[in-house]
C-alpha cells in the first residue's frame, strides 16, 4: 500500500535524481518538516526544548559526521570528543574575536576550522588501519584536550579555565547567551542539522560518497578501479570533522551556554557518539538521527521513571543506565547489526506489500 | 656521580615500573586477541571488576545492597565478616570463571563469523554494561585495597643509594614504591607461567592452534567454545591481578577503568600478537612518558602523561603499521 512507486511518473532527470523518489516517502517528508517548523516551535516548553530537543539535534549533527566517516568511509574513529572541543573553542575565538559576526558565520567557520584540524589528524589513515586506527585517533581525543586546556589563549586568559558564550544574534534574534530563548535556539539548532542532513544525503550518493564506500569495503579494490584513496579518506575525515565540529559548536555555544574542555569533551562524548551511530545504523543518514534520539530520550526517560517516579537514589539511576545502554548496544549488535535504521527498513519491505503477505 | 644523573636514572627506574603495571593490562588484551581475533576494550574494566569483587568480599560486603535498600527500604551494608586476602582471591578468580562463562555463552557464541569492528564494538557495550553492573553491585565508592602487599618507599634503597651522589650535592636517596618491585616480580612471574603454560600443556597447545587458525583448529577436535571460556577465565585472572596492583597503588576506584585506555598505545607499540611485545611496549611507554615529563613537560604546561604515549604510539605506527613484534599485516585483493 505505501512507499510504491507506481503512479509517480518521472518526466525529467531532475526528477529523476530528486532526494526522496517516491511519492509518499516525499509527502512524508514534508509532512515532518512542516510539524518540526510550524508546530512544535508552539507546543514546547522550555524544559523540553532544552533538555531534549536542542541535544538531540546537536548529537544528531555530531553523529551524522562520525557516520560518514564510520558508516561510510569505514575508518573508526575515537577522537569525536576532541573534535567537538576544537569546534567548540573555535565558536568561543571567533564570538569574542568578532563581536559583529553574525551567529551563522561563526558556526561555519568553525565547522572549517575543525575540518582543517580533522584532515591533520586523518592523515595517518593512510598507513594505519582498523584498530591501529582506532587507538591513533585517541591521540587527537587526548592531545586536543590536553591542549585547549594548557594553552590559556584559547580560553581567553579566563581565571577557571572555563568558556562562556556571549550574546549573539542573528537578524536582530537573541541566539546564545543568557537571555535567549530556548525555542530560537532550537530553530537554530533545526535549520543547521537539516541543511547538514540534506548536505551529508547527497555527498553520499554522488561520487564522493562511491569513493568513500569503496574504500570502507575494500581499499585496496578500490585502488585498483581508480579511487584515490589519499583523497577519499582525507575528504572523509574533513567533511566528518566540518559535521563534528559544527556539533561542537552548537553544544557549546546554544546547549551549554559554558563549558569547560576536560568535562565536556571527555572520552565519554566519543563513546556516546559512537553508540549513536551503532543504534542508529552504520552508513545511514536516518539512522544517526534516530540514534541520536535514542541516546538523548533514554536518559530523560530513565532519570524521570527512577528518581521522578520510584524515588531512588540519582547515583543509582546513573549506574542502571550505564547497564542498560551496555546491554543494548550488545543486544542491538547480536540482533541487527545495522541498527534501528535496518529495521526501518524491513518495516518499510513490509508495508509496501501490506496487507498482501507475499 | 652526580645528583641529576641519579636524578633521570630514578626517572627511568619508575618509568619502568609503570611500563611494568600498563604490560599487565596489555597482556589480557594480547591474550584475548590471539585467542579469538577479538579486540578486547573490556579489559580495563575487568581489571576494575575483578579489583572490586575482591575487596568486596574481603570485607563481607552484601552485593547490590544498595539496589536492594532502594528497593524494599532496608538499611544492609555488610554482612559483618572478614574474609582472609587468601580465601578472597580464589573466590574472585571463581567470579572471573563465570563471567568468561557467560560472556561466551551470552555473547561471544552469538557473535561468531562477525566482523571484527562489530565484535570491538561489543566490547566496548559489555565494558559499558560491567561498570555499572560492579557499581550496582559493590557501589561506587572509592575502597582501599589490602591484601598484604608491601607499599611505601623503599628506606633501604634511599639509604643505600644515598651515598652514590658526589660529595657536597643535596641528594636524598632514591625512591622507588615497594609496591611497583612486587608488581614487576609478579609480572615476570605472570609471563614466564604463561609462556611454560601454552608451550608445555595440551591446552596451552590447543591455545596456541585456535590462534594459528580456526577452522584447522576445530577440524583435529579442539572445541573452540571451551578454548574461548578459557581463554577469557585467563584473561579475566590478569584483570584480577592488575587489579590487585593497580587497586593498591591508587585505590579501587573508577578511574582504575582508564588505565585501559593507556594500554592501548601499549599494544600498538608491541603489536596486538606478542606477548613479548606487551611488555616491552609498556616498559617503552612508561620510560618515555615519564622521561618527557620530567625533561619537557615543565616547559609546555604538565600533565602529558595524558596524551604523551598516544603521540609516540601513532608516530611509532605511521612507520611501523603492525608495531614492534606484530605480524605482518598481508592484504590480498
Amino acid at each position: 500500500m505505501f512507499y510504491r512507486e507506481s503512479g509517480d511518473f518521472k518526466k525529467t532527470y531532475r526528477d529523476d535524481s530528486q532526494t526522496f523518489p517516491i511519492k509518499f516517502d516525499r509527502r512524508r517528508y514534508y509532512v515532518v518538516m512542516a510539524i518540526a517548523f510550524l508546530v512544535l516551535p508552539w507546543f514546547i516548553t522550555d524544559y523540553i526544548a532544552n533538555a531534549v530537543m536542542i541535544p538531540f539535534l546537536v548529537w544528531a549533527i555530531a553523529a551524522l559526521g562520525l557516520n560518514i566517516l564510520v558508516g561510510y568511509c569505514g575508518q573508526l574513529s575515537l577522537g569525536t570528543g576532541g573534535f567537538m572541543a576544537v569546534g567548540a573553542y573555535a565558536t568561543y575565538k571567533l564570538m569574542t574575536s568578532f563581536p559583529g559576526m553574525d551567529m551563522f558565520s561563526v558556526v561555519l567557520l568553525s565547522g572549517f576550522v575543525t575540518a582543517f584540524v580533522g584532515m591533520i589528524f586523518g592523515l595517518p589513515s593512510l598507513r594505519i588501519k582498523g584498530f591501529y586506527l582506532a587507538v591513533a585517533t585517541l591521540a587527537a581525543q587526548f592531545f586536543l584536550v590536553w591542549l585547549l586546556n594548557k594553552v590559556p589563549w584559547f580560553y581567553n586568559y579566563s581565571a577557571s579555565g572555563q568558556i562562556t558564550a556571549p550574546e549573539r544574534s542573528m537578524f536582530g534574534i537573541i541566539i546564545t547567551g543568557p537571555y535567549a530563548s530556548p525555542v530560537t535556539g532550537y530553530l537554530f539548532c533545526l535549520i543547521l542539522a537539516i541543511g547538514l542532513a540534506w548536505v551529508a544525503r547527497n555527498l553520499t550518493r554522488g561520487r564522493l560518497g562511491r569513493s568513500w564506500m569503496a574504500i570502507r569495503d575494500m581499499d585496496i579494490a578500490a585502488e585498483i578501479i581508480g579511487v584515490n584513496p589519499l583523497m577519499a579518506k582525507l575528504s572523509a575525515f574533513a567533511v566528518s570533522s566540518f559535521f563534528v565540529g559544527v556539533a561542537g559548536s552548537l553544544f557549546f555555544s546554544v546547549y551549554l551556554g559554558a563549558a569547560e574542555v576536560t568535562e565536556a569533551f571527555s572520552i565519554n562524548v566519543s563513546f556516546a557518539v559512537l553508540f549513536m551511530v551503532i543504534i542508529g545504523g552504520l552508513g545511514s543518514i536516518f539512522g544517526s538521527f534516530v540514534g541520536a534520539a535514542f541516546m538523548v530520550l533514554m536518559p530523560v526517560l530513565l532519570k524521570n521513571i527512577l528518581v521522578g517516579g520510584l524515588g531512588w537514589p540519582t547515583d543509582l539511576a546513573a549506574h542502571l543506565e550505564f547497564i542498560i545502554v551496555g546491554a543494548l548496544i550488545v543486544i542491538f549488535l547480536i540482533v541487527e547489526p545495522h541498527g534501528l535504521a535496518q529495521m526501518a527498513r524491513v518495516l518499510k519491505e513490509k508495508l509496501r506489500l501490506w496487507p498482501f503477505p507475499h | 656521580m652526580s645528583a641529576d644523573f641519579l636524578y633521570i636514572l630514578e626517572v627511568i627506574l619508575n618509568g619502568l615500573m609503570a611500563g611494568v603495571m600498563y604490560s599487565l593490562v596489555a597482556l589480557g588484551f594480547v591474550l584475548i586477541f590471539k585467542a579469538s581475533g577479538i579486540f578486547n576494550y573490556a579489559q580495563g574494566v575487568m581489571a576494575l571488576f575483578a579489583a572490586m569483587t575482591l575487596v568486596g568480599i574481603q570485607t563481607g560486603q552484601i552485593p547490590f545492597a544498595h539496589l536492594i535498600n532502594a528497593i524494599f527500604g532496608t538499611e544492609m551494608h555488610h554482612f559483618g565478616w572478614q574474609v582472609p586476602a587468601f580465601l578472597a582471591i580464589i573466590l574472585t578468580v571463581g567470579v572471573m570463571v563465570l563471567f568468561a562463562m557467560i560472556v561466551e555463552k551470552y555473547i561471544l557464541h552469538h557473535l561468531v563469523n562477525q566482523e571484527p569492528i562489530i565484535l570491538f564494538m561489543a566490547t566496548i557495550g559489555l565494558a559499558y554494561f560491567m561498570e555499572g553492573f560492579g557499581d550496582i553491585m559493590w557501589g561506587s565508592d572509592i575502597k582501599t585495597m589490602d591484601v598484604g602487599i608491601p607499599s611505601g618507599g623503599s628506606l633501604w634503597l634511599e639509604e643505600y643509594t644515598l651515598g652514590w651522589a658526589a660529595e657536597g650535592e643535596r641528594y636524598w636517596g632514591m625512591y622507588i614504591d615497594k609496591l611497583d618491585m612486587v608488581a614487576t616480580l609478579v609480572a615476570v612471574i605472570l609471563v614466564v607461567s604463561l609462556t611454560l603454560f601454552s608451550q608445555y600443556t595440551k591446552t596451552g597447545r590447543a591455545l596456541r592452534a585456535v590462534a594459528d587458525d580456526h577452522q584447522a583448529a576445530l577440524s583435529v577436535g579442539i572445541s573452540l567454545r571451551a578454548i574461548w571460556v578459557i581463554v577469557w577465565s585467563i584473561a579475566g585472572f590478569v584483570a584480577l591481578v592488575a587489579g590487585i596492583m593497580w587497586g593498591a597503588k591508587s585505590g579501587v576506584q573508577f578511574s582504575l577503568s582508564l588505565i585501559a585506555l593507556k594500554a592501548l598505545p601499549v599494544l600498538m607499540l608491541g603489536g596486538f600478537t606478542s606477548i613479548p611485545g606487551a611488555i616491552i611496549g609498556g616498559l617503552i611507554i612508561g620510560v618515555g612518558e615519564k622521561l618527557f615529563e620530567f625533561a619537557i613537560g615543565p616547559m609546555i604546561g604538565g600533565a602529558t602523561e595524558n596524551w604523551f604515549a598516544y603521540v609516540l604510539a601513532l608516530m611509532f605506527l605511521v612507520f611501523r603499521p603492525q608495531g614492534l613484534f606484530g605480524e605482518k599485516i598481508i592484504e590480498r585483493v
